[in-house]
């Protein structure tokens, strides 16, 4: 592919990222940031928007690659439409988490981590939401299913097409 | 001013959330407006009560009515028999297991009569986006008299006097750690707040900055001032929306009423606040790893000395300080240190904030004075296990803690007693844990998180953890031999000694201390193949009572390993070769005849 500087039809993406940029600033220490915002808006962090913030902020590469992969909440692959997140905190394995995992892996076929083949769910596991209280729990998109049983499973999965 | 005969405080922590509190306060406000009642009762979104488990929770006054589990439709009934009629609606309100009688008041509950509200005393009294309400319950007065009234070292001293220790895991005088960032020369200074609250089962820091973050500001802008710092940044966990929400509206009302920014109540002191987000890594509540993180890095600890005190952020001298050392830190100033050393034991003064999870009856937020009993607090304010279970063990510390048994239940609670007794105070989750729970399994729990949050710096931690986990993986496999006891207390120790941070240092702990305890549960799964609590999977295998079996096939039928035969009518028999231990049979056997053993 032939270098696109400056030519008009900018990626769309990076119109979005020089906005995020403008409000944060291009300083190294906003860059966590302004991944979470990219990641916001785009739903993951390929190679070639790192690349652009990159440049963007005047820092290596390696860098920005670096701080990707070190903290858990970046993800460098596309997610699915639904993402399930199964709390795996204290309270709520010492309550059966980790079947209700188990469960979710058997329905869903995929292991934790892995997104279904038709793109409709990403399964992962967090570290304590702190809605103990409800144990176990987990998030879909946002939303807070509680006090769990590995029947409630198929039920919560047929609510997100 | 306007005034409401009736207040309604509704509990919009995260808990509450989950459970459609934002949905009852909606229908609250609509039955209000129906009936013509908006300028007479007043709906308050307040912080965390604390009573997590009994939630949505809310509370009426002036006559203080607790009504729990409380759902979005029954608003309808609430406004039109209590706030109407005046009497409280009877099934909404909170009955003590052994008591058939309803209690009516908050302060009579059992759950909250032991408990004393110092870090947590604006949570679930105020509107935590209002900064008025928080001015009204004297905030802010604190500052003022310090900028106004005191020199840095006096406010210092006072810290220093109250005996306040750092709440957020190690337990470091405060007024100390204060008093080296004031004597540090520099152009620049800086104040931080740790909120990467990242120990699973504890959700203390969250409340507070879901319930007062102005209590937090506040504090930060004292520290400030003590040590000579114009700048704040507060790190917190993306993982928690609604603190992070509350606290930028904090910020920003701050601003506008002057009490951050430049020459705050007319004096040459400047101080302002920003927000950091952690992106998931829980080495990054170790200070130093927080401290790289705050400036955009890889959140990657560094030897210490220099401290922070020192050399900080952005090699400035920095103090950190958690959510609830904060917390404390405004009501030391109001009402002196006398008062905040009175409570207590001898070397752990004040309250101390323990978020109360797992297998007990009232999960939840509580502050209790420090040498408060283990007993007082699973069995009084935790109303016990459920179930009728036995107890086991405590875990305090997360991670980096141990366990505590039922010998431990009678010993006053404070930093120095934990430590004796094979924990740690940590940030305040408190995990308790009944007969069903497998200590081999909940040791290999916790390494299993260390091991995955191990930042990779360090050969002791990032190696060592990971032949741990190997090792406990083995035994609750039952393939486990008797040298791996040895071998696993001698990986423990070195670790221990030999890793550069907390994290590292700290990660044997829940190993070593279930090993002291419960030596007995490693010995059954390593010699006898057998979890006693019923949990390993590889160990259990799992039988049909021939005198409970009717013989009707349903089993059979369901099992995914075609493990299970019979004649129908006459009962059937699980091969032990083909069984994968699923336990499909037995939660579907309907005449209770599968067990596991």
């Amino acid at each position: 592919m032939s270098c696109q500087c400056g030519s008009a039809s900018k990626d769309e993406r990076f119109v979005k990222i020089d906005q995020i940029l403008d409000q944060n600033g291009r300083d190294e220490s906003f860059l966590i940031q302004n991944l979470e915002q990219i990641q916001h808006i785009l739903g993951y962090l390929p190679e070639d928007v790192q690349a652009y913030l990159a440049e963007a902020m005047g820092i290596p590469l390696s860098k920005v690659y670096g701080v990707v992969t070190f903290y858990s909440l970046f993800t460098t692959e596309p997610i699915g439409k639904h993402k399930i997140s199964i709390c795996l905190g204290t309270a709520c394995y010492v309550k059966g988490a980790g079947e209700i995992l188990a469960e979710f892996e058997k329905q869903l076929k995929i292991k934790v981590g892995e997104t279904t083949p038709d793109g409709r769910f990403t399964l992962t596991a967090c570290r304590c939401l702190g809605a103990c209280g409800l144990a176990p729990v987990l998030n879909v998109n946002g939303k807070v299913f509680g006090r769990l049983t590995t029947d409630d499973i198929a039920g919560i999965l047929a609510q997100f097409e | 001013m306007e005034f409401y005969r009736t207040h309604v405080l509704v509990c919009a922590g995260t808990g509450c959330t989950s459970m459609d509190s934002r949905l009852l306060r909606q229908n609250l406000y609509e039955e209000i407006i129906k009936r013509g009642l908006e300028k007479e009762v007043k709906v308050i979104e307040t912080g965390c009560f604390g009573f997590c488990n009994l939630g949505p929770v809310m509370v009426v006054y002036p006559e203080g009515t607790f009504y729990c589990q409380v759902k979005p439709q029954d608003a309808a009934q609430i406004v039109e028999e209590h706030f109407i009629k005046g009497r409280p609606v009877e099934r909404l309100l909170y009955q003590h297991e052994k008591d058939t009688a309803n209690v009516v008041e908050m302060e009579n509950i059992e759950f909250f009569k032991h408990q004393k509200r110092v870090a947590l005393q604006n949570c679930g009294l105020i509107d935590p986006e209002n900064i008025e309400e928080y001015i009204a319950q004297d905030g802010y007065f604190a500052l003022a008299h310090c900028v106004k009234d005191l020199t840095p070292m006096e406010v210092i001293d006072i810290i220093k006097k109250s005996g306040l220790r750092g709440r957020g895991g190690g337990g470091f005088p405060t007024g100390t750690k204060w008093e080296f960032a004031y004597k540090s020369q520099a152009d620049q200074k800086y104040v931080v707040c740790n909120a990467d609250e990242g120990d699973p089962g504890a959700f203390m820091d969250r409340s507070v900055l879901e319930g007062d973050p102005h209590g937090v500001l506040e504090a930060m802008a004292i520290a400030g001032y003590a040590i000579g710092a114009s700048k704040g940044f507060i790190y917190v966990r993306a993982e928690y929306p609604i603190a992070v929400e509350r606290l930028k509206i904090a910020i920003r009302q701050a601003r506008e009423y002057g009490l951050l920014g430049d020459n705050i109540f007319g004096t040459d002191f400047c101080f302002d606040i920003d927000i950091r987000l952690g992106a998931g890594a829980f080495v990054c509540g170790e200070e130093t790893a927080l401290l790289a993180s705050t400036e955009g890095r890889r959140g990657e600890p560094r030897p210490r000395p220099p401290f922070p005190a020192v050399k900080g952020l952005f090699d400035k001298p920095t103090i950190i300080n958690n959510v609830e050392t904060f917390a404390n830190v405004t009501k030391i100033i109001r009402n002196g240190w006398e008062w905040f050393a009175s409570m207590g034991t001898e070397k752990s003064k004040g309250t101390k904030v323990f978020a109360l999870a797992g297998k007990i009856n009232n999960i939840g937020l509580i502050e209790i004075p420090m040498g408060t009993t283990l007993r007082t607090i699973i069995y009084d304010i935790g109303g016990g296990i459920p179930k009728g279970k036995k107890f086991k063990a405590a875990q305090t510390g997360g991670p980096s803690g141990g366990c505590l048994t039922e010998t431990h239940l009678d010993i006053p609670i404070d930093y120095d007693n934990l430590i004796a007794a094979g924990s740690m105070m940590g940030s305040g989750g408190l995990i308790v844990m009944d007969e069903d729970n497998c200590m081999v399994d909940i040791a290999r729990f916790f390494l299993e998180f260390t091991q995955e949050e191990s930042c990779g710096k360090c050969p002791p931690c990032r190696i060592g953890t990971k032949r741990m986990l190997e090792i406990l993986d083995r035994i609750t496999t039952g393939k486990g031999t008797p040298e791996d006891l040895d071998n696993l207390e001698v990986l423990a120790n070195t670790i221990k000694s030999s890793s550069l941070c907390a994290l590292g240092q700290t990660s044997p702990n829940p190993v070593l201390s279930t090993i002291k305890h419960f030596r007995k549960e490693y010995e059954a799964h390593i010699y006898d193949k057998k979890c006693p609590a019923h949990v390993c999977q590889a160990l259990l295998s799992y039988k049909i009572d021939p005198l409970k079996c009717k013989g009707c096939s349903l089993c059979a039928r369901n099992c995914p390993a075609e493990a299970i035969t019979g004649k129908i009518k006459e009962p059937f028999i699980i091969s032990q070769d083909k069984c994968i231990k699923c336990g499909d049979c037995m939660t579907r056997c309907k005449f209770g005849a599968i067990s596991k053993e």
